[in-house]
């Protein structure tokens, strides 16, 4: 075996560039930060930001240099390239939401950036994978990082048990994962996606096969809060500091999705007939459990995390119809999903205040008229996160569920579009206190929005509406992805 | 060509310009509401001059590529139905700018740029020719309604404003799951396309398929006309809505789901939309009837006339459905008849409501005494709804009346009641808010109609007159327009289709 070997050549570390980067400034964050004054953190937040940028420039890059990297490992494609992009795009807005809630909670400090950049560097990692010992271990630097995110604030209470329960369930799903890895291997013997594609259809053991394809499914489900396996999201969402939550509704979720479509379109794609029905059930119950439970909350972290969930059964609408047009569909999808949660989660982390004390939808009575710009961008949100045209959130699910319909799920299709009616519902519920009640005493010492934060607004609903209106812009990217 | 973009856009300029204005200068912010929809009324009249009335053809048309892949183009076009709509669009937003004036203090700036995007969602609805860019204006229309019911309604403004969006969130899905899967079977969102494809057998629906396209797009136009028993939202939001907002949603609003009826189910799903029609018609019949005993006995004199719009929106689909020409005449008369004395009703009421601060009849008496401008205005709009000879209703109610009797006498019959039933709540409201003693508090506060009130009514009440006696004005445009629509709803059915409303036979005939 060693004899064999052959070392990488130099296009095949640039293929691994945006991990590099991410890595070494992390690793340079942690190192400096003994040796920053208390005061001057901020600072390494800014340096974090700076690897992100050029972890972004990377990732770009690759889009011209695509090919496979260090024998067969990480395969740099198109489909690589958007989810890198995206997971990189959602951890430099979760950083510049964070500089003003770590400040205000006097948590400011270099590692949160380095964990923001490891996790990243590891969802890059998945994007990117075209093995499944590669994604495990990117799955594990983009989880334990995030666990510990979770329970940043540690005299937190609620955030201790969000780690905790993020942690346990967390370990479960790799522990699954990690059972369908060996029952793969035990079926194909290989841990390659095209070899596992290849051997498969020839492969005796098909019953193995099936089986390793569940295991990995609750492993990918529990990571992507796609149900039965989303029980942890709102209790995590709920706990975590906000920032955090924003990065988690967006970058881990986004990443396990990538690996998931990779996973069962490519690896799996000739048992297709054994999990479709799965895919489909999961879907409907995702998008069900997410916009009913919605429905009674009270607390806006929680009610955000159900609407993610239930956003995740529309990825997951089109994972069932696992053809090439619902891929580039689950792409565009998740691209408007990271834009819309990150900015609805900038907004609640800004307006929480110190220890999260405003975080219910009725003390959001009266933004409207007390901040008027303010609140029609986060309106801008609301309308995309419920669908309505000419918003990004629109062209997302009507490109999913045009895939699905084409895909023949026509029954699928038509209560993805009801529930989608339901979720009108409890959005229009934050509108209605945003802008019919008067204000409250909630609303009295609101800080001025930092620069951070209100970039991340501002560029979340623009983008958001400028996605709406050309939806071109993605999908040229993602239609090609796809093809490639 | 560039006229009907212009006419679609600049209340859309109106809003942008609003949002931007500085908000402390509510004046001015009226003065630029009213500029702005009074400019799109008077361009909108420049439509008129450049159509030909003797074609069915969609007219000024636009069409340009807007997202490649799936194929959206942004292509509008008139014909003699939407042409009217646009117009009944256009007269009536500057007139609610004109009854808001006062009436709304507060948060002046949203209202006036809410009330502008609703124009430009409304024109957008009539002049899409794109199954997909109407979805757009479909929804973009909901947004500014919800806002205006849920700030500047009344007591329970939330929760109509909720209930309204609701419900035709839900209606509205359906249609999209039905515009997709048109789509995905032709490969094109383009109206002129499609009906052109499903003509000559290029595009052929099975009868599943076409009994559940029509029941999605049936699904969101029925909520929105309101059908009988989908009507419960219309007496709440309508009951809330701020009097312009009423205004609109009435006399604009409610004519989306005609349209749809007119424009989409019949000629798209020809066999499911005939082999349904004895049913719809029921509902419409029942709707009727149902709508004008509740109007009968509602003390709130809102919801007596939202009612009345239940009632009233039942002969227009009861007309689509009788397919005939006539019928369907009588049904686009209707839609514009009912815009205009409705909305009057509505304006009128929230004049009153301005004066003694209050809906309920039984706060009112005796007001022809102090107000007698007021009184006549109302008289008649009261006839005119009710469709005395002379005024606009009757026009398009014996029109509908005539097409169902040719199509089942049995029909006529039973929605002829509802004729009758609507002399009775009318004039019976008149007698118990005109005439009779005068309370103490409406003494004090009625005064005559205002010169505000007055730029009001008169274009609403010589609109009555002239559609209630000159029908030449209106009717070519639409005959062409329903007669080629019905001749695509012919498919695989057997009936009449008259080209010409007898009454045009008679003017040739000179």
């Amino acid at each position: 075996m060693l004899a064999s070997f052959v070392p990488p050549a130099p296009a095949e570390y640039l293929r691994a560039l945006p991990e590099i980067v991410l890595t070494g400034v992390a690793t340079l964050v942690m190192v400096l930060e003994p040796l920053t004054p208390p005061g001057r953190k901020r600072a390494l937040g800014y340096l974090g930001l700076l690897g992100l940028l050029g972890a972004l420039a990377a990732a770009v890059a690759g889009y011209s240099n695509q090919g496979l990297a260090f024998s067969g490992m990480l395969r740099v494609d198109g489909f690589a390239v958007f989810f890198r992009v995206l997971v990189i795009v959602a951890g430099a807005l979760a950083a510049l939401i964070s500089f003003q809630y770590l400040r205000r909670e006097d948590a400011e400090s270099g590692e949160f950036y380095a964990l923001l950049l490891y996790s990243v560097a590891g969802q890059c990692l998945m994007a990117a994978s075209n093995e499944l010992i590669v994604l495990f271990i990117g799955l594990e630097i983009s989880s334990i990082a995030s666990y510990v995110l979770a329970g940043f604030l540690r005299r937190d209470k609620l955030a201790n048990e969000a780690a905790a329960k993020y942690f346990l369930l967390g370990s479960f799903a790799t522990a699954f994962l990690l059972y369908g890895v060996a029952m793969i291997y035990g079926a194909t013997g290989a841990t390659n996606l095209d070899a596992i594609r290849q051997a498969l259809p020839a492969a005796k053991m098909g019953l193995l096969a099936a089986a390793a394809a569940a295991l990995m499914f609750v492993g990918f489900a529990l990571k992507v809060s796609a149900a039965p396996f989303q029980v942890w999201a709102p209790d995590v969402y709920q706990g975590a500091p906000a920032p955090v939550t924003a990065f988690l509704s967006a970058g881990p979720k986004a990443a396990a999705f990538a690996v998931f479509l990779r996973v069962y379109l490519t690896a799996f794609g000739s048992i297709s007939a054994r999990w479709e029905n799965v895919m489909w059930s999961s879907a409907l119950l995702t998008m069900v459990v997410g916009n009913f439970g919605a429905l009674s909350q009270t607390n806006i972290k929680r009610l955000l995390a159900y609407s993610s969930i239930a956003h995740a059964g529309y990825v997951m609408v089109a994972v069932a119809a696992h053809t090439e047009a619902a891929v580039a569909a689950a792409m565009y999808y998740l691209a408007v999903y990271v834009l819309m949660t990150i900015g609805a989660f900038a907004l609640v982390s800004y307006f929480a205040r110190k220890g999260e004390q405003w975080v219910h939808v009725d003390d959001l009575a009266g933004l409207g008229q007390r901040q008027p710009v303010t609140a029609a961008l986060f309106a801008i949100l609301l309308l995309s996160l419920i669908g309505v045209p000419p918003t990004g959130g629109f062209f997302a699910k009507f490109y999913v569920f045009k895939a699905s319909l084409d895909a023949g799920l026509s029954g699928l299709t038509i209560l993805g579009l009801l529930n989608s009616a339901v979720a009108a519902y409890y959005y229009l519920r934050i509108l209605v206190v945003m802008y019919m009640r008067d204000p409250g005493k909630s609303i009295l010492d609101l800080p001025p929005m930092a620069a951070g934060t209100r970039t991340v607004l501002w560029t979340t609903s623009l983008a958001s509406l400028a996605l709406g209106l050309y939806p071109s812009i993605v999908l040229r990217f993602t239609g090609l992805a796809v093809t490639k | 060509m560039i006229l009907l973009n212009l006419v679609l856009w600049l209340p859309f300029a109106g809003f942008a310009a609003l949002l931007l204005a500085p908000r402390a200068r509510e004046e001015a912010i009226r003065r630029v509401a009213l500029g702005v929809s009074l400019g799109v009324f008077i361009l909108s009249l420049g439509l008129l001059a450049g159509f030909d009335r003797n074609t069915a053809a969609f007219q000024l048309a636009t069409d340009l590529p807007w997202i490649a892949s799936p194929a959206i183009r942004y292509h509008i076009g008139i014909d003699g139905v939407s042409l009217w709509l646009v117009l009944l669009t256009t007269l009536l937003t500057p007139l609610g700018v004109l009854v808001s004036w006062r009436h709304i203090d507060k948060r002046v700036k949203e209202f006036f740029a809410f009330f502008l995007l609703m124009e430009f969602g409304l024109i957008g609805v009539f002049v899409s020719l794109d199954l997909f860019v109407f979805y757009v204006f479909w929804e973009v229309s909901l947004v500014p309604m919800y806002f205006l019911i849920g700030v500047w309604g009344h007591e329970r403004r939330i929760y109509a404003a909720v209930k309204f969006f609701l419900y035709t969130m839900t209606g509205s899905v359906l249609m999209l799951a039905g515009i997709i899967y048109l789509y995905n079977r032709a490969g094109t969102f383009d109206y002129c396309t499609l009906t052109e494809m499903m003509w000559n057998g290029r595009l052929s629906l099975d009868r599943i398929e076409q009994t559940a396209l029509f029941l999605g797009f049936f699904a969101a136009f029925a909520i929105k006309v309101p059908i009988f028993p989908l009507h419960t939202w219309l007496p709440d939001a309508h009951v809330e809505a701020p009097t312009a907002g009423s205004i609109m949603l009435a006399s604009v609003m409610l004519k989306m789901g005609c349209y749809g009826l007119l424009r989409f189910c019949l000629p798209m799903f020809p066999s499911a939309a005939r082999s349904m029609a004895p049913w719809i018609v029921v509902l419409a019949i029942v709707g009727i009837i149902y709508g004008a005993l509740v109007a009968l006995v509602q003390p709130n004199m809102k919801k007596l006339v939202a009612y009345t719009s239940v009632s009233h929106l039942g002969f227009v689909v009861l007309g689509l459905f009788s397919f005939t020409q006539l019928g369907v005449n009588g049904a686009v008369y209707q839609m514009l008849n009912h815009g205009i004395s409705t909305g009057a009703l509505f304006a009128l009421v929230g004049f009153l409501y301005e004066r003694n601060h209050s809906l309920e009849i039984k706060d009112y008496g005796g007001v022809a005494t102090p107000a007698p401008a007021l009184a006549t205005m109302f008289l008649i709009t009261s006839l005119a709804s009710m469709g005395l000879p002379l005024l606009n209703n009757f026009v398009g109610e014996y029109l509908v009346l005539q097409g169902a009797a040719q199509a089942d006498f049995r029909w006529a019959v039973f929605a002829a009641i509802g004729v009758i039933l609507s002399a009775c709540y009318m004039l019976w409201l008149y007698q118990r808010v005109f005439y009779g003693e005068t309370p103490e508090t409406v003494r004090r506060h009625m005064t005559d109609a205002t010169v505000r009130e007055w730029a009001v009514m008169a274009p609403l009440l010589l609109m009555m007159v002239w559609m209630g006696t000159y029908t030449q004005t209106f009717m070519p445009p639409i005959t062409q327009a329903s007669a080629s629509i019905l001749e695509k709803a012919r498919f695989n059915v057997d009936f009449r289709v008259e080209r010409q409303t007898p009454r045009q036979e008679v003017a040739d005939a000179r």
